[in-house]
This record gives structure tokens, sequence and C-alpha cells, in this order.
């Protein structure tokens, strides 16, 4: 693989583009021009856990994306994935399209625009950004990356191998549905419970002492998951309350992007995240009223951003 | 008849400056508030609003001050409950005690410190605007109870009579739980929906997927209420619809909302979690409330994060 796309330059995608532009040409296809621009004159700057500036090529225009690209990363928020596949319709022809969203449905959205071959992944890292051009890389967990449609285990280790090269942790999986279950049930209870109280991911998520600690209801969140997960047929491959406890025991408060979005009246990630959840779980006849209360109060506090 | 009303914020103001007006009662007011209780003692306790007068209750906010009483009044938000008894029981030791608090559990707090306590629950609000001066926004009716065989109906008829005669009208009823879980049911179903979304109580409404989450934590109330024998007075589900609409309560953020708004401490573990402690004694599941609880919980840990 000698030329990639990474759409969308959030820090998952900041950090994916800098890191793939060692050992690939890459292209970042930004939202907005002066973004673009600014990437080209200054290049992309990586600090914390890395420290380096890439020089990729980056274009606000979709027609401005190199022909030959052999793989393209879909990095954008979830929010914003439909208008961005709609955008790349007839765009990358020889490319395979690799899906990295929060949730579930990222690849359903990118399939109803093109015959792209798609790869899903999940992503385990984080970075914190600090303006257009600059990146800080937090946590050096893997990006996890599966087949979905008319690609093979070995298509993923492709993609898997380039983005170790780069410098980033990643792994390929014969199927991506257990980590990816694992993620959404994490990201619903956890993502969810920050936004409505917030609180960063912090110790409180992990307490059990008293009956009304916070990790009673994050507990009792997860087992609903499970249960979706069990009646989906999906066996987990990590088990989400040990991702939270783990996560809580690293010492750095992390602060949820759907937290950020609230607090900064964004609309948020709940749609592919809880919202799918709730979905599979109605699906497979399975009672979520928990996780059900969290998308509803969710969706509330969006829409409240109007008061 | 000696009366003092414990903790005159907006809820005890409106009985202490009422009652005060009546020849036969001798009125004390006791907050911890020194502005308040010395500017009632130098101005009087003015309301405004759904009725206009100037009342002259004693004030303090020494509690040794407080001679012996007939009748405590506790109107102190609820976790205010326990030092605010504690440091008065003295003056009751003969008397009556009533609560005209916010949800479950302060009868339960209050016997532990008195003999006789009155189950009590009000509708009148309003608040503080300086000390000395309280708007008063909505009239209400009063509903007292013996809490248990240890109070008579006598000595309950003697304060509601008292406070009906002072124009805050009042029911002695032998058992005052129906309007006491029909208001906590009403509060703990809305308030933290409001106070977690940031929505006011119709909008809160008009999302038929909120509403249907209100109804749930309405249910689970109802069905402990229901284990106890208890039998509400009022269709909780019916007045909060009422409430909704655009003339009544449409616009109004819960007071649990403007607590959060304010980084104040509410009311959540007398609401949610009593109905949660009230089930687990009777064996029902009250699992939605028990999550709202937590949530609410959460988000006042989230204000002495860094």
């Amino acid at each position: 693989v000698s030329s990639v796309v990474v759409a969308g330059a959030g820090s998952i995608g900041s950090l994916l583009a800098a890191h793939l532009a060692r050992v690939a040409d890459v292209t970042v296809l930004t939202r907005r021009e002066e973004h673009a621009a600014l990437l080209r004159e200054r290049g992309l700057r990586v600090s914390g856990r890395g420290d380096f500036t890439a020089r990729p090529d980056a274009t606000a225009d979709s027609a401005g994306l190199p022909n030959d690209a052999e793989l393209a990363i879909l990095a954008c928020k979830s929010t914003d994935l439909e208008p961005l596949a709609a955008q790349l319709e007839g765009a990358l022809r020889g490319a395979t399209v690799m899906t990295i969203q929060n949730g579930l449905g990222a690849e359903e959205i990118v399939a109803a625009h093109g015959e792209w071959p798609l790869l899903s992944a999940v992503t385990f890292m984080s970075g914190t950004r600090h303006g257009d051009a600059h990146v800080e890389y937090v946590l050096d967990t893997a990006t996890w990356i599966g087949p979905f449609r008319d690609t093979t285990e070995a298509d993923a280790r492709r993609v898997a191998e380039l983005i170790e090269a780069g410098g980033l942790n990643a792994e390929a999986f014969p199927d991506l549905r257990p980590a990816q279950w694992s993620k959404l049930i994490f990201n619903a209870t956890v993502n969810g419970t920050a936004a409505l109280t917030g609180l960063p991911h912090d110790f409180h998520f992990a307490q059990t002492e008293e009956l009304s600690d916070l990790g009673n209801l994050v507990r009792d969140l997860v087992a609903e998951g499970k249960a979706v997960a069990a009646a989906a047929g999906v066996e987990l491959h990590d088990d989400p309350w040990e991702m939270n406890v783990l996560a809580t025991q690293r010492g750095h408060r992390h602060f949820p992007s759907m937290l950020e979005d609230v607090e900064a009246h964004r609309p948020t990630e709940v749609e592919l995240i809880n919202g799918a959840l709730v979905r599979e779980a109605e699906r497979n006849g399975v009672p979520v009223p928990l996780q059900t209360a969290l998308y509803r109060l969710v969706k509330a506090r969006e829409a409240s951003y109007s008061e | 008849m000696r009366v003092a009303v414990v903790g005159c914020g907006a809820v005890g103001s409106l009985f202490a400056a009422n009652l005060s007006l009546l020849d036969d009662v001798e009125v004390w007011a006791f907050d911890l508030n020194e502005l308040h209780t010395a500017a009632i003692n130098r101005d009087g306790l003015r309301l405004s609003g759904a009725g206009d007068i100037v009342g002259h209750p004693r004030a303090t906010s020494d509690p040794a001050a407080l001679p012996p009483c007939d009748f405590g009044i506790v109107a102190t938000k609820a976790m205010h409950t326990e030092p605010a008894i504690a440091a008065t029981a003295h003056a009751f030791a003969d008397g009556s005690v009533a609560t005209v608090q916010n949800g479950l559990g302060n009868e339960e707090t209050l016997a532990r410190h008195v003999g006789r306590v009155i189950r009590g629950t009000t509708f009148p609000a309003g608040k503080l605007l300086e000390p000395g001066h309280v708007q008063w926004d909505v009239r209400g009716d009063t509903t007292f109870g013996p809490y248990d065989e240890r109070t008579t109906l006598a000595a309950v008829e003697e304060l509601a009579d008292a406070c009906t005669r002072a124009g805050m009208p009042a029911d002695a009823v032998e058992d005052a739980r129906g309007p006491q879980w029909r208001k906590v049911i009403f509060n703990a179903s809305t308030n933290p929906i409001g106070a977690l979304t940031g929505l006011t109580h119709g909008r809160v409404c008009e999302r038929p997927d909120l509403r249907t989450l209100v109804t749930g934590l309405v249910d689970e109330g109802q069905a402990v209420a229901t284990a106890q024998g208890i039998e509400l007075d009022a269709d909780p589900e019916a007045l909060i619809d009422h409430a909704a609409k655009p003339e009544v309560a449409y616009g109004h953020k819960a007071s649990m909302l403007q607590d959060v708004e304010a980084r104040r401490q509410t009311e959540v573990d007398y609401l949610n979690g009593g109905i949660v402690r009230f089930g687990e004694e009777h064996g029902v599941p009250t699992p939605l409330n028990a999550a709202i609880r937590a949530l609410v919980k959460g988000v006042e840990a989230s204000w002495t994060q860094s």
C-alpha cells in the first residue's frame, strides 16, 4: 500500500495521517479549506508519545484526491459520516475503504454510497488536538481491523502492518464484531453516563461500595449490553466491565467525546452508539430499560441546546 | 399555643408569617441565616405576591433560645433535617413536630429525636427575595396526619386548624401518606429528568420517548406505594400532564434543575433514593429510580472535580 487517503482530521484522523505519512503517500481530506491549507503549509505535528512533523498532502475538495489511492480511511465523527460518504460517491475507484467510527452501523452507511471493498476498524488509541496542525498522541492502545465487504483477513492484516510500520499499534482479526461489540457496550455505557453526569471517565465509574454509587449503574448497563451481544450471537472479545475498571485505574482522567460534545453543545454520536445498541436489543428481543433511558436522556440533552 | 418553625426559607416563612397573625398563637422562627432572623426581628417577616402581609414571629439563629413549644413545623431542605432537629429537639419535649418538607424519610429522622411526629405534605411555594422578605408564588393546601400511634389525631387537628385560620388551609387525616407519595412520585419522576437534560417540564412531557421514561419512573413509585397499602389521593400521570400545559407550568424549570444549574446539592436522595429504599424494604424492584439517582449523584460529584 503506497497511496492512502485519510478523510477527517480530528484527533484520530490526524494521528493516522501523520504516522502513515512516514511510510506512504498520504492525502488528508478536510472539511475546511483553511485546515487543508495550514496542513500543506506547516505539516502535521505530533507530540506526546511521538515527536515529529509529518508532511501529508491535504485538500478540502474530494475532486483533488489521488486516483491511485489503494486505501481510504474514513476517520470523521459518525455524525459527519453520511455527508462524507455521499461526497465520495464515484471517487476513490481503486481503493479499499475502512471505517473507524465508534458504535455500530458506519459500514452500512458507507456501503450505501459505493461499491468499494470495505474494512471495519475500531480504535482504542486516543489523542488531543491542539489546533488544526498539531495532535498530541495520548493513549497508544491498538486499532483493530477486520473484513466487512469483499475483503479478507489478509486485507485487514496488510492495513494493520502498514499502520504498525507508521508507528501506531494495530491488529487484524478474522471477524471484528467481538471487538466492535465490546467497544460498543463500553462506549454506550461510559460515554452516555459521562455526558449526563459531567464526570470524566474516572474512579466513580468503578465504585460499587454504596448502593447509590455510579459503578452499580455502569455494571447494570454493561450487563444489558452483554445480554444483547449474547442474543445477537456475538462472543465479546473483552468484558466491557473489565475494560471500564482498567481504564479508570490508569490514573488518566479521560473526557469521553460525548461529554465534550454536550458541553460544547455539539451533536453527539449517541445514534450510532446508544441508539445502535437499543435497536439491536429490539431486533433481538432483549429488554434494555437502562440503556433505553440513557439513550433518551442524551437525545433530550441535545434537544436542550436550543433552550 | 406556641409554634416554632424550624428552617425559615420560603416555605417555612409562609407558615411563620401567616401563623404569627393569629392572636392565640405565639410563633418562633428558627433559621441559621442570621441576616434573615435579624431582619425579621427588626422589620417583621414580609410576604408579597399571592398574599401581602407582614408577620412578626420572634426569630432566632440560636437553638438554645427556643422556649418549650406545643408544635414544631420543620421546613428545611431534606438533607438538613438531621442537624436541624438535633439542635432544636429540646423545645419539643412535650410537643409534636410536623414536617412540611419534600421527599421520603424526614419523619423517620424526626422520630429519632422527638416522640410525637406529624407527617405533612404542603403545596404552597415561594422564594426568599432578601432577608426578611419572601415572595409567595403559589397558594396551596397542606395535609397533616399522625406519623405513628404516639401522635393523636386531636393534636394534628389542633395544628391544622391553626394553619387554616391563618390562611394556610390544612387538613388533618388519619393516613397522610397518600398526598405525600403522590407528591414524591410526581417530583421523583419529573424533576431529575429536567435536571439531567436541561429541559423545562413542558418540553420533557412533549417528547414521547422521555414521557415514556417518566411513566416508567411513576410506575415503579406507584408499585412501591401499593406494596405498603398506600392509596394515592390523585393520579400522578394526570397531574404531570396537567402541569405540562402552557398555562400551567410548561416553561417551569424543576427545582432540581435550578439546583444543578446553581451547583447546589439536590434532594434526589429523598425522592428517587427514598423510593429505592422503600422498594427494597418491601421487595419491589426500582431499577429506573436507582439509575436516575446514580446519574444525579454523579452530577453532584462532578462539581468537586478539578
